[in-house]
């Protein structure tokens, strides 16, 4: 599944089951590789076994079978060795709130074996990058959502890791901080470091990874570029109909027969009409369902098309 | 780097963090440390003689010098739970800030043992502010003779030790919305129960509760202390309250450590 040269994260049949009275199997055998200076996106609906794996590369879970190597370490067999090479936003604010802005970064480093004059400058350098420099003296709790994620993965990225993990980046922004946060993402790619996401906006893996995992029920479906994903849709276009009737095969098999109809599939509202394109196809269907049709949207193919396909199921909570 | 190297590097940058965290809140620290010693010498050692109400001990040694070391073992044994328990509790619980630390390329059961090494650096600190003051205010004269330097270093160390290592098992094991109950349910009986009032042998009236304060560590730290402070007041031997506070050292340490790890590794 690799493309480009060595892999910095390999999972090898991955499976995680949390004990307890209910025992829940979030992970189902995964296997991934991640190559070196990559941008890698693990796309799925909450509970989809996402977290779970990060959570394992990054030595904060113990996996009940499987391998994980991150730049060459085993992370079960040393998870403190394998930590020096990896930065780690997770999903939930973890900022020291005792620290200032710059103390959290300053320690960081000091954790990871920096001396004194050496972490004030990668501090003040990270501030500065991350445009926080006129926060430094601020505390955590006076910081909005968007600047506490930026401190963050400044924090995260302070070490200079080889890899950067970032569990649900965006969850909880606002859209204005999403896109500073995409930029950021996007800059530190260009930086060279190899980022490994997850998330459950398809436009965010769309926009931002080289290859994406689509992962549902602790099991990745399917792992392409964004553009093969949709491409492997066979579709251009999605007609939505919500129905007053979903009646029987009868309905599905007449527009079935339409000039550039790839399929048709039926949720629980309605049916979906893969097209791929051609002019004038909206008013034959409009003519086919007639009454029966409530109300209608066209979509162009997204990674979200490409996860119906696989799944039936859409990927909003 | 070598993986030893940076190790010490990472527990010193830990160190380095609490201390300033320290430095900043030390009126706070003060607060807290001080006002239970100082009030309770106040009323019971100044205020009650001059009332004619003064407690005498057998032999007519003075209250003061009996609770002398008592409020000083309090005061190292409360730091474990205010400089440890009650954050440790919030950062791992509630805030899920630990997480820096725990992610740092130091293994997470060193993690741990920083906590209980800086609890200890508060509870030594707490012993030097609280001293003068159960010192100097009782009214009667209070009788501190040290016989040994080297057992007061080695009691009150191992007293700070034993101190965060109950202040990592209380918080690791208590959510942060049941910490009121910590005050009502341990550091209440742990302090009264504690040889802090009243030396251990004269529990001799009450032979079963004399047997089962044995199981509260703080029993140690006070006859540990009057060993070292007031050796004129019975006290027990030096060898046993060092080895009940090494043996509490390492249970506590090993309870508060798998604990830790249990909370943190899911």
């Amino acid at each position: 599944m690799s493309t480009g040269p060595l892999p910095i994260v390999s999972i090898e049949k991955l499976f995680k089951t949390y004990t307890g009275k209910v025992p829940i199997e979030a992970v189902k055998g995964i296997d991934l590789n991640v190559a070196t200076g990559e941008l890698f996106g693990l796309l799925g609906p909450n509970g989809a076994g996402k977290s779970t794996t990060i959570s394992v590369c990054t030595t904060r879970s113990l996996p009940t079978s499987g391998k994980v190597q991150v730049a060459g370490i085993d992370v079960i067999a040393h998870p403190a060795e394998a930590r020096r090479y990896m930065g780690v936003v997770p999903q939930y604010n973890t900022l020291d709130r005792q620290c200032t802005i710059w103390e959290n970064i300053y320690f960081h480093c000091r954790y990871f074996g920096f001396g004194r004059s050496e972490a004030s400058k990668r501090t003040s350098e990270l501030l500065e990058m991350f445009k926080l420099s006129e926060r430094g003296k601020s505390f955590v709790r006076e910081l909005s959502g968007g600047l506490a994620q930026r401190v963050q993965i400044a924090r995260a990225i302070a070490h200079n890791p080889r890899i950067l993990f970032l569990d649900e980046p965006s969850a909880g922004l606002d859209p204005q901080s999403r896109l500073a946060l995409w930029d950021n993402i996007r800059t530190l790619r260009q930086q060279g470091i190899t980022i490994l996401l997850t998330t459950h906006y398809m436009q965010e893996a769309d926009e931002l990874c080289d290859r994406v995992a689509i992962i549902d029920h602790g099991k990745i479906l399917v792992c392409d570029t964004p553009e093969e994903l949709k491409r492997g849709v066979g579709a251009q276009k999605v007609f939505e109909l919500h129905l007053h009737q979903v009646d029987g095969p009868a309905l599905a098999e007449r527009l079935r027969q339409l000039p550039n109809v790839a399929s048709v599939e039926g949720f629980a509202e309605g049916l979906r009409v893969f097209t791929t394109g051609g002019d004038g196809i909206l008013p034959r269907i409009v003519e086919i369902t007639g009454d029966n049709l409530r109300d209608i949207s066209v979509n162009e193919t997204t990674l979200e098309t490409v996860f119906i396909r696989l799944t039936g199921r859409d990927l909003r909570e | 780097m070598n993986s030893s190297a940076l190790r010490w590097r990472a527990f010193w940058g830990m160190l380095l963090r609490d201390l300033s965290v320290l430095r900043r809140e030390f009126i706070a620290f003060l607060i807290r440390t001080v006002m239970n010693p100082l009030m309770f010498v106040f009323v019971f050692t100044y205020l009650f003689p001059k009332m004619g109400q003064g407690f005498q001990s057998a032999g007519g040694v003075g209250f003061g010098t009996v609770i002398l070391p008592g409020l000083i073992a309090v005061g190292i044994f409360f730091q474990g739970i205010m400089a440890t328990a009650l954050p440790l509790s919030v950062e791992i619980g509630a805030t899920r800030e630990i997480h820096d630390r725990v992610m740092s390329p130091l293994p997470v059961e060193i993690v741990a043992i920083e906590k209980i090494v800086f609890s200890a650096i508060q509870s030594v600190l707490a012993a030097l502010v609280i001293f003068p003051l159960v010192y100097f205010i009782p009214a009667t004269q209070v009788q501190v003779h040290v016989a040994n330097w080297l057992t007061l270093v080695v009691v009150v160390l191992l007293a700070s030790l034993v101190s965060g290592a109950v202040g990592l098992t209380i918080g690791v094991s208590v959510k942060p919305q049941q910490i009121g109950l910590i005050f009502g349910i341990i550091v209440v009986p742990v302090t009264f129960l504690g040889c802090v009032y009243y030396p251990w042998a004269r529990l001799d009236k009450v032979p079963w509760l004399q047997i089962l304060v044995l199981l509260n560590p703080l029993v140690y730290m006070s006859e540990g202390l009057r060993t070292a402070l007031t050796p004129s007041l019975p006290h027990m031997p030096v060898w046993a309250s060092v080895l009940a506070l090494a043996v509490s050292l390492v249970l506590l340490t090993s309870i508060g450590m798998k604990g830790f790890l249990a909370r943190i590794l899911s």
